[in-house]
């Protein structure tokens, strides 16, 4: 028996919790980007949009973020799904626990500390190091938007690669078995049974990468030695150095915005591939 | 009664620690009853520094929370500080300035203990952000023991906000193997060479305040300046030169000893601790000025463990420990009593004594040159060119 009241009980906490950690923090945000920096840093009160005028300053660093953001969901993905794809279907059941293990270990250590040992891998004395042996001189990774995309499908790869795993494994065999039978070749069979069925996966993979590298900051940081700039590493710098909250809070609330749009756009999407899957399935 | 002369047995040592552990007994009881509370106090009494004030052995909490700079302390010192008064001293290290003022605005930092350079030190009396020291608490603090050049700033309308850590120049470092011989002098040189021999060599520090006051010395202005067409000429240098660093960073020393940087800006001890390693970097101070610092130790408003930060200065301050110090990361100090105690070739090293007509062109940093908005911004347009 549902009451309209114990309902409301059990909403009650989630109601909260988003009211207290989500809807509150980003009223303060919306409130400071019509304000003013202090003499000495922070917020004034005021109401003014010269906080939004200014936003050209970081365009350089919104176009990275959007160049590279969407970049390093792509490279996670084509790096991801052969990984999936075997880890789900190929291995045999003994080994796939093993290996799946694998893929989490690396999250137990602190993602600090994981890109800074890309640091020296990349670094001189490494990889450029190696391809000096074999005759290829003067290779310059670290610090480019090159070590910057390492970085990412590195730090991202277990993001990717979980979901598209579970839609994978869940697949019915049955349907590639009576696309045998009915004379696809297994390459079709892949691309017309296997690759659609997983792309609930890989729109979940690809949502939750792309999400959280649009606020990456510290990658950037470490592999880009401070030369390859997202957004979240000019508000890193607006918070930490220049101490100017206004202007702050009206780029991130401007990445808020950008996010809600381009979120909409991708969920509208995926769902229309979906319906179209699905009148395909009733035809 | 326990008997003094008969040391306590295994047994009832192991039933008194697991007593402890449990919460049965108090720390001081635990102590008490094993002697592992007067040995720790014969211990700490035979460490000088920390003989003096309210710094006994158990009564400054466990902790002390340090906020300071990279590779600016001998990790020796501090373990000798916690075996003998049981805080153990935790170190966060930051990049810049405008990052401490950021953290001690927002609030809630939790630091006791934090080392500001000069020019900040009244902007945070200003923002009541730091208490005046209580000098007794301090008694190795001798001020006429200080060169007051660089322990003038930590006093502001007559209180004693801070007290001196060490003083030092901010130069460049250039590995000499990649000039063919040629030494360099100045900040023409820096600047010039980075666009060309040096392209992708060359790194800046994350640091408004260095970045661009050695910028502004390329066109021979001060150091210091907030004149908007002297920024406007610093900025198109930095933005021409942007292309041809290597990274923004103020961690320089890992990149400099790997062989992936050839030349960075550098400050007094890094230098030295790259020379020391590595005879061919070079420390140099541009012929056209530049900046000379102190940085003190400073006592945030509300720090947690207050009695900690005042024993773990006091202990810092004290010669012997001091002079430690100095000879691990390479800064002088304005001390003379720990100036007595080091060694003749450090008080006569070029990098940390640097030759009078070299010293006399450098300028101290400004407080309206760290809090210029102008400044702040600037650098952050270079960074997001």
């Amino acid at each position: 028996m549902q009451t309209g009241r114990s309902k409301l009980l059990l909403l009650a906490p989630a109601t909260l919790w988003f009211l207290a950690m989500l809807v509150l923090p980003l009223m303060v945000v919306f409130i400071f980007s019509f304000g003013e920096r202090g003499a000495a840093g922070g917020y004034v009160p005021a109401f003014t949009f010269d906080q939004y005028m200014n936003l050209p300053a970081r365009f350089t660093a919104f176009k990275n973020t959007l160049v590279l953001a969407p970049a390093g969901t792509l490279a996670a993905l084509l790096v991801a799904y052969p990984l999936a794809y075997f880890l789900a279907v190929k291995v045999s059941p003994r080994w796939r626990l093993i290996l799946l293990v694998m893929v989490i270990v690396p999250f137990w250590t602190s993602i600090l500390i994981r890109t800074y040992a890309w640091i020296f891998i990349l670094g001189g004395r490494g990889i450029p190091n190696l391809l000096a042996y074999i005759g290829i001189e003067d290779v310059r990774l670290i610090n480019t938007p090159f070590a910057v995309l390492i970085g990412i499908v590195y730090g991202y790869l277990p993001l990717m690669v979980f979901p598209i795993y579970v839609s994978l494994e869940k697949l019915d065999k049955r349907l590639l078995e009576a696309a045998s039978d009915l004379g696809s070749s297994p390459w079709r069979s892949f691309l017309q049974v296997t690759l659609p069925l997983s792309v609930p996966g890989i729109a979940t993979g690809c949502m939750l990468v792309f999400i959280l590298l649009m606020g990456e900051f510290l990658i950037p940081a470490l592999l880009g030695g401070g030369k390859v700039f997202f957004i979240g590493n000019a508000l890193v710098d607006l918070f930490l150095q220049s101490r100017n909250w206004a202007f702050g809070s009206a780029v991130a609330a401007s990445l808020v915005a950008i996010m809600l749009i381009i979120v909409t756009l991708y969920m509208r999407l995926i769902m229309r591939g979906h319906r179209q899957n699905d009148n395909v399935g009733i035809f | 009664m326990p008997d003094n002369n008969n040391p306590i047995s295994r047994q009832k040592f192991i039933d008194e620690l697991l007593r402890y552990k449990r919460g049965s007994v108090s720390r001081r009881h635990f102590l008490g009853v094993t002697g592992l509370g007067m040995a720790t106090a014969v211990m700490a009494s035979a460490i000088p520094g920390l003989r003096a004030g309210k710094a006994h052995a158990g009564e400054i909490g466990d902790r002390v929370v340090l906020a300071t700079w990279p590779n600016y302390h001998d990790q020796t010192n501090f373990d000798a500080f916690s075996e003998a008064s049981g805080a153990a001293v935790q170190v966060n290290v930051f990049g810049s300035n405008e990052e401490m003022l950021a953290k001690l605005q927002a609030g809630g930092s939790g630091w006791d203990v934090f080392v500001p350079t000069n020019y900040t030190i009244t902007t945070y009396v200003d923002a009541d952000l730091i208490e005046p020291l209580d000098l007794a608490l301090l008694p190795n603090y001798q001020a006429d023991a200080f060169d007051p050049r660089f322990s003038d700033a930590g006093t502001v309308n007559g209180k004693v906000y801070a007290v001196p850590k060490n003083w030092g120049t901010t130069g460049y470092v250039v590995n000499t193997k990649h000039t063919g011989g040629k030494a360099l002098t100045s900040w023409k040189e820096f600047w010039d060479i980075t666009k060309t021999d040096f392209s992708g060599r060359t790194m800046v520090h994350d640091y408004q305040l260095t970045t661009i006051g050695n910028a502004l010395k390329y066109f021979g202005y001060s150091f210091n300046s907030v004149k908007e067409n002297e920024l406007a000429d610093a900025e198109k240098l930095l933005l021409e030169v942007k292309p041809h660093l290597f990274a923004i960073n103020s961690d320089y020393q890992p990149s400099m000893r790997n062989g992936d940087a050839w030349m960075s800006m550098c400050w007094t001890g890094d230098g030295k601790q790259l020379n020391t390693d590595m005879p061919e970097m070079a420390y140099v101070l541009g012929k056209e000025g530049g900046e000379i610092w102190s940085d003190y130790y400073a006592v945030p408003k509300g720090s947690p463990h207050r009695d900690a930060a005042y024993a773990l200065i006091n202990f810092l301050l004290d010669p012997a420990v001091n002079a430690k110090e100095v000879k691990a990361h390479g800064y002088p100090v304005a001390d003379s009593r720990t100036n007595a105690l080091l060694p003749k070739e450090l008080l006569e090293d070029p990098i940390l004594y640097p030759a009078q007509d070299l010293l006399s062109t450098l300028e101290f940093g400004a407080a309206a040159t760290l809090t210029d908005p102008n400044r702040a911004e600037l650098l952050a347009r270079f960074k997001s060119a």
